[in-house]
């Protein structure tokens, strides 16, 4: 019989091998999964994780992973100081619509208008809106004691009522024939986030989420407040004594995952996306929820996971129109990623042991 | 711009190289909103697909990526299928207009097909189907079977196609019974069956007796089946599996003759941007068998009103016709035009409610 025994410590070299087995391991049974849907194993794996970055069209594909993988990591970069002090914003789906609101709803209100000003104002507008949105359930948890997972996930849904609105009605295109959807912010140059270097991927946003990683690691590693949110997270009891303000801490946490997640939604509106429509949010802020376990709730693990998961994207959509696999089954491959995550990380916990069977 | 160039000369080399061996293959993509297997709107396009394969066989090779979201990710998505080659591709939902003329700018000799928009470029035309001539059909039948005098409407996103179909159906189940009342829910989603069958259910409680859909799959139809005693009419596809009932006839979308025609027009070269708008009567719009639920005397009426379009006798848009405000539309005998049609943002006379703004 196999028994789980708790170790005394957590161990190390498991914490640090658990995201890279979980890797291999989806590599393994996402190939048994190919095969049996009749394709080749190590071809499909190939596209996926060769394709984008050494393909014939790297030069096209690797700017596009900064593209999608920058919203990933600076959302989870904000959502993982919450989780490291016990603090859950399932919400940034919700905070990064209101972000992409606020951030084109300032732009568009100086349209035509140009001036250096206006992406300035849009940057601050975003972020001022992701954290409102995020300040809701931090108050509400504060003042009132509500659950914030409960309060920021419902708050998503709210929020995509709000994107629905605005796109019929306020922030619609007067020019767009009663369709719903605002104006293209890539043709209003004053309010858009082009890429800094043309053809490299990088924009403002794949800039601020390198900015937050730096930013978090030196918070988390040099900083009171980042020692206090590691021991709230770690250690209760002891944060209390050490006379961590946990209300202060909730709304230091919420908020500035809120303000990193609307930053997110301002840069991608007014960016790759251009358009304040009913459906622009994709599922960053969920994705990002997996980006941050994946990165181990630490900055350069966030940054590296970001990666990853923006290579299944890419390298899953080339899979598609090369070989003909499903889009279901590239969906199970990235959710497989997270099982295999989550259940190898019993073992930096726990260690397997044969028990030796009782004689009675 | 440097990136442009750079897309613009790899699009290039690889227009020569597809010219070269142009006797091979012709590369058609399609970009799909749902999965191919959602049994309405995406299954009914990958159909068309499917045809073109047939029609051709050696001389094509088709891809395809389904559940692409609307936004950067298909405009990636349309990139990657140019770079690979790809002659002709076909972008079936709306919301893949802006991607749609902004890679057709950096691929000027890859054509593009854009479904349900009204932007068109160069390299880039667009084509939808009358689908409000079928809403018609729907309407006269739903008017003529319910009891309850309430008809339950799954509304997507509310833009011009989807008002039409109401206004469409509204005003034929009012021609043929003045008591019935349409209740609308928007579901802001053109695929998410979970949503459309607590749509439908809602619908259902409220007293609707009659379902009708403008979304993409059989949610609606499985939610109808349960509640027993309630009529719904396939969407985008026959969904004949829910005949015959509740399911009692159909909408469907044939886009096969459309594609083989343009794939040729690529393969000729004589492919030019064009604006198509095809009904009834060019094939485009059918309507699915109409069940034996469906009273005898109905039904041939409903097929004469689908005999009077296709000859071009009918237009379901035909006045007297008042907007919901109660302000005139349409004089006695005088028929819709088509910007009229392409642009609706207005109920007709009878409707309650507002349009979501």
């Amino acid at each position: 019989m196999i028994v789980l025994e708790k170790r005394p410590q957590p161990s190390k070299a498991w914490s640090y091998a658990t995201p890279l087995v979980a890797v291999l391991a989806t590599m393994v049974f996402g190939g048994i999964l190919f095969a049996i849907l009749g394709k080749n194993p190590i071809e499909a794996i190939g596209t996926i994780f060769w394709e984008p970055l050494f393909g014939e069209f790297a030069f096209y594909y690797r700017p596009q992973l900064l593209v999608k993988g920058a919203p990933l990591v600076l959302i989870a970069i904000g959502l993982s100081l919450g989780f490291r002090a016990g603090i859950w914003n399932i919400g940034a789906e919700g905070q990064y619509i209101m972000g992409a609101i606020f951030g084109a709803g300032a732009g568009l209100a100086f349209y035509p208008l140009d001036a250096f000003y206006i992406f300035p104002i849009m940057v601050i507008a975003g972020a001022f809106g992701g954290w409102l949105w995020a300040s809701i359930p931090a108050f509400l948890k504060v003042r009132f004691g509500t659950n914030e997972i409960l309060v920021s996930l419902m708050l998503v849904y709210v929020a995509e009522q709000m994107l629905a609105s605005v796109s019929l009605g306020l922030l619609k295109n007067p020019e767009g024939f009663g369709f719903p959807g605002s104006r293209n912010l890539q043709s209003y140059e004053s309010a858009h986030n082009a890429e800094l270097i043309a053809g490299s991927g990088m924009h403002w946003g794949v800039v601020t989420a390198l900015i937050a990683v730096i930013f978090a690691y030196v918070l988390l590693n040099r900083h009171m407040l980042g020692f206090h949110i590691r021991l709230t997270g770690e250690a209760p009891r002891a944060a209390k004594f050490a006379g961590v303000n946990p209300a202060r801490l909730i709304l230091f946490c919420l908020g500035l995952s809120g303000a990193l997640a609307g930053l997110a939604g301002m840069f991608e509106v007014s960016g790759p996306s251009g358009v304040v429509s009913i459906d622009f949010n994709v599922g960053y802020g969920f994705t990002a929820i997996i980006v941050a376990f994946l990165g181990r709730l630490h900055p350069v693990g966030i940054l590296l996971a970001g990666g990853l998961m923006a290579l299944t994207y890419i390298g899953g959509e080339i899979a598609q129109s090369q070989l003909g696999l499903p889009a279901a089954a590239i969906q199970v491959f990235q959710g497989m990623l997270l099982f295999f995550l989550l259940a190898f990380d019993l073992l930096t916990n726990y260690r397997i042991r044969a028990a030796h069977s009782e004689v009675a | 711009m440097k990136f442009t160039s750079l897309l613009a000369s790899a699009a290039m080399a690889l227009g020569l190289a597809t010219s070269a061996m142009a006797e091979d293959k012709t590369k058609v993509g399609f970009v799909y909103v749902g999965p191919v297997g959602d049994g309405g709107w995406t299954y009914e396009h990958d159909k068309g697909r499917l045809a073109v394969e047939e029609h051709f066989g050696d001389k094509v090779e088709t891809v395809f990526v389904e559940s692409v979201p609307e936004g950067p990710d298909a405009e990636r998505v349309m990139t990657q299928m140019a770079l690979e080659g790809a002659d002709l591709i076909f972008t079936t939902s709306f919301g893949y207009m802006d991607p749609t003329i902004n890679v057709a700018k950096k691929f000027p000799n890859v054509k593009f097909e854009h479904a349900t928009g009204y932007k068109t470029a160069d390299n880039v035309s667009v084509y939808s189907a009358r689908f409000y001539e079928g809403r018609a059909v729907q309407g006269h039948i739903a008017g003529k079977m319910t009891e309850s005098n309430i008809v339950g409407y799954i509304g997507s996103y509310p833009i011009p196609e989807v008002i039409r179909g109401i206004n469409s159906a509204y005003i034929h189940a009012k021609k043929v019974n003045p008591d019935v009342e349409f209740k609308i829910i928007w579901a802001y989603t053109w695929f998410d069956p979970a949503k459309e069958a607590d749509a439908a259910s809602v619908l259902i409680e409220q007293g609707a007796d009659v379902i009708l859909q403008h979304t993409d799959s059989t949610a609606p139809q499985a939610a109808a089946q349960e509640a027993g005693n309630v009529i719904t009419f396939g969407q985008a596809s026959d969904m004949s599996e829910y005949a015959p009932k509740p399911r009692v006839s159909s909408i469907i979308d044939n886009w096969a003759p459309y594609y083989i025609a343009r794939t040729q027009a690529v393969m000729d070269g004589s492919w030019e941007t064009v604006n198509t708008w095809d009904g009834i009567k060019e094939g485009m719009v059918e309507i699915g068998e109409i069940s034996d639920a469906v009273p005898a005397e109905v039904k041939e009426e409903a097929l004469a009103m689908k005999a009077a379009m296709a000859a071009g006798e009918y237009h379901p848009f035909t006045g007297p016709l008042k907007k919901q405000d109660g302000s005139d539309w349409l004089a006695e005998g005088e028929t819709a035009d088509d910007g009229t049609l392409a642009g609706m943002n207005f109920y007709v006379e009878g409707l309650e409610g507002d349009i979501p703004q």
